[in-house]
């Protein structure tokens, strides 16, 4: 007889085959968690866009909303992603969308860094309990200590409609947010 | 990382609209998408032409225009220069020029005297520049790349796949040789 397991807040059990897919189970539950996925409801946050002002996630209901986690300010290129979503922004505003850029860097280098570079959307400093926000959104390395280059399109009900993980060190551009825009209801 | 990722495409295919050296039915395609004003598509320009000697016949390159407008004031002028030059049929001359005159991008006598070298109807060109003549082909080259995965300057394509690599000599070679297995 297989053994049964109760699933916690499950209403029924569920099976599990063989000791190895408990072994499995137990190795996914140990990595940290990835990036939500399409239909998962954005969570909720409240951060830092300047020492005295903060933004919320609900604050943009009604409108659609970009949120790009990346690791840190100051890469050394002419058209880092930030700036690139800067510089591509009128193609987000056609659907009328609202872009927010989110690192575990302090705000004062957000500030400074806004500047150099003529950001026109808010960069929201997940400092503070560190990188907790990104961790909501299963985009944070803890090892590293940097959030990585997670991508949401969060439509105006505040349902994540897609998502994007790029891999390390390569900056994803505009493409898939612009085809998830074009997407949305 | 994940094993399963693939770099985006290119959404305009490379086509007769297109500025583009070797022959049409090359087996490797080198594409980039330049900023005229990017110190990083100014390195590019002598690798890109290292690349291009190395690879001799077997190698098509094609640029099409990404300003970063925002950074760079010069780059739409410059970008409209080139395509101006183009309508006279002097498109390459003019690219190059503009790369190896980099800090002088927008010293109109500078470039007005390199197009009465080339004998191109310099007036006619200067003319097209200031009413935008051009604008809309610049425009549609950076929507492409928008839509393409560009994510800065230079942004290689080879073989139709975004590069993510070093824009290195070597690293540049070996791609394009991988691509064409």
């Amino acid at each position: 007889m297989l053994p049964r397991r109760q699933g916690v807040g499950h209403g029924r059990g569920f099976y599990i085959r063989s000791v190895l897919d408990a072994s499995v189970s137990r190795a996914v539950s140990n990595r940290s968690p990835s990036i939500l996925k399409p239909g998962s409801r954005a969570p909720e946050f409240t951060l830092k866009s300047t020492p005295d002002q903060t933004v919320s996630l609900r604050d943009f209901r009604g409108t659609p909303v970009v949120i790009a986690f990346y690791p840190a300010d100051w890469s050394p290129v002419c058209s880092d992603q930030m700036g690139l979503y800067a510089q591509v922004m009128p193609e987000f505003k056609n659907f009328g969308a609202e872009v927010l850029g989110i690192s575990v860097d302090g705000i004062w280098s957000h500030l400074a860094f806004a500047k150099d570079r003529k950001l026109n959307f808010p960069l929201l400093s997940d400092f503070e309990p560190k990188g907790a926000v990104s961790m909501k959104y299963g985009a944070y390395k803890a090892r590293i200590g940097e959030s990585t280059r997670a991508l949401f399109v969060v439509d105006k009900r505040g349902v994540i409609t897609w998502s994007m993980l790029s891999p390390n060190g390569i900056n994803p551009g505009a493409d898939g947010i612009l085809s998830a825009l074009e997407k949305l209801k | 990382m994940s094993q399963n990722y693939k770099p985006p495409r290119l959404t305009l295919p490379v086509g007769k609209r297109d500025h583009a050296q070797g022959k049409e039915d090359a087996p490797l395609v080198l594409l980039e998408y330049g900023d005229y004003q990017c110190p990083y598509c100014g390195a590019a320009y002598p690798i890109v032409k290292k690349v291009q000697k190395e690879l001799g016949p077997r190698l098509r390159f094609v640029f099409r225009n990404f300003p970063i407008t925002n950074s760079h004031p010069q780059a739409q002028w410059a970008a409209e220069t080139a395509e101006a030059a183009a309508a006279q049929g002097r498109f390459w001359e003019m690219h190059d020029y503009l790369y190896e005159n980099q800090p002088s991008l927008g010293d109109e006598g500078l470039f007005a005297k390199y197009e009465k070298k080339l004998g191109l109807d310099a007036t006619r060109l200067v003319r097209e520049v200031a009413q935008h003549a051009h604008s809309a082909r610049v425009q549609e080259d950076y929507m492409s790349g928008v839509r393409s995965g560009v994510n800065g300057t230079p942004t290689f394509f080879i073989g139709g796949a975004r590069y993510d690599g070093y824009p290195g000599f070597g690293p540049l070679v070996s791609a394009l040789e991988e691509a064409e297995k």
